[in-house]
């Protein structure tokens, strides 16, 4: 088993109840996987630095997951087929705590285009 | 000052080298002359000029983390075009430079960094 970093960014005109949702339904096939889910973090609706299906703006979400590979590929490939995913990625880390991300923590408009 | 070109004076042997030195008094006025390169010439030991290195800022005991998701992290070491800023220019160590562009292109790919900003 390993530590998984899943992201995931959404189309803008999801409601952020819609997110919660998806998410749910995406842990469930982690934890169908007997994989785990260690942190559950939704960034909020930002804005993308480069317009993705001429959408300007996402929510974004990133799971942080203990699995296996088969689980990750299960995950992976619904997140591909769900066309309210925009954009995926996953990334491999060595380690993971229950402590919220650099982005929970400075959540004051911190997005791209403020600090350009 | 006059035992610092002395030295100099009896390596290069040469009748230019020697005019050079005359007029050239400045250059030993700031301690420097015994390492300016004799092939430079006259001014050749003013132009050297050491700029005390900077250290790394993303290494030592409370230097943030290298993370992809740390974008205020990044955006200081992208260029006002989106390009990665070179070592030479962020004295970041060449193990962090590493880690940092490999940060800086998962960020673009998730779109919290722009692969490339239109003026």
């Amino acid at each position: 088993m390993a530590f998984y970093e899943c992201n995931f960014v959404t189309r803008p005109d999801f409601s952020k109840a819609d997110v919660q949702k998806l998410t749910d339904t995406l842990s469930k096939i982690v934890t169908d996987g007997k994989g785990s889910i260690i942190k559950s973090e939704y960034w909020g609706l930002r804005q993308l630095a480069y317009k993705i299906n001429k959408m300007s703006k996402g929510h974004y979400t990133m799971l942080g997951i203990e699995a296996n590979a088969a689980t990750l590929k299960e995950l992976e490939r619904n997140m591909g087929i769900n066309e309210d995913i925009i954009r995926t990625m996953t990334v491999r880390v060595d380690s993971m705590d229950a402590t919220p991300t650099v982005m929970l923590q400075s959540k004051s408009g911190d997005s791209y285009d403020a600090a350009a | 000052m006059n035992t610092g070109f002395k030295p100099r004076g009896e390596r290069s042997e040469r009748p230019s080298g020697g005019a050079g030195r005359s007029s050239g008094g400045f250059g030993g006025g700031e301690g420097r002359a015994p390492r300016g390169d004799s092939a430079e010439g006259s001014e050749g030991g003013r132009k050297v000029f050491f700029r005390r290195r900077k250290s790394c800022p993303l290494t030592g005991p409370n230097a943030p983390a290298v993370d992809y998701k740390d974008v205020k992290l990044l955006g200081r070491f992208i260029s006002e075009r989106g390009k990665i800023l070179p070592s030479r220019i962020t004295a970041v160590s060449a193990k962090k430079q590493r880690a940092l562009s490999q940060a800086i292109k998962r960020a673009r790919n998730l779109a919290l960094l722009p692969y490339v900003v239109q003026s």
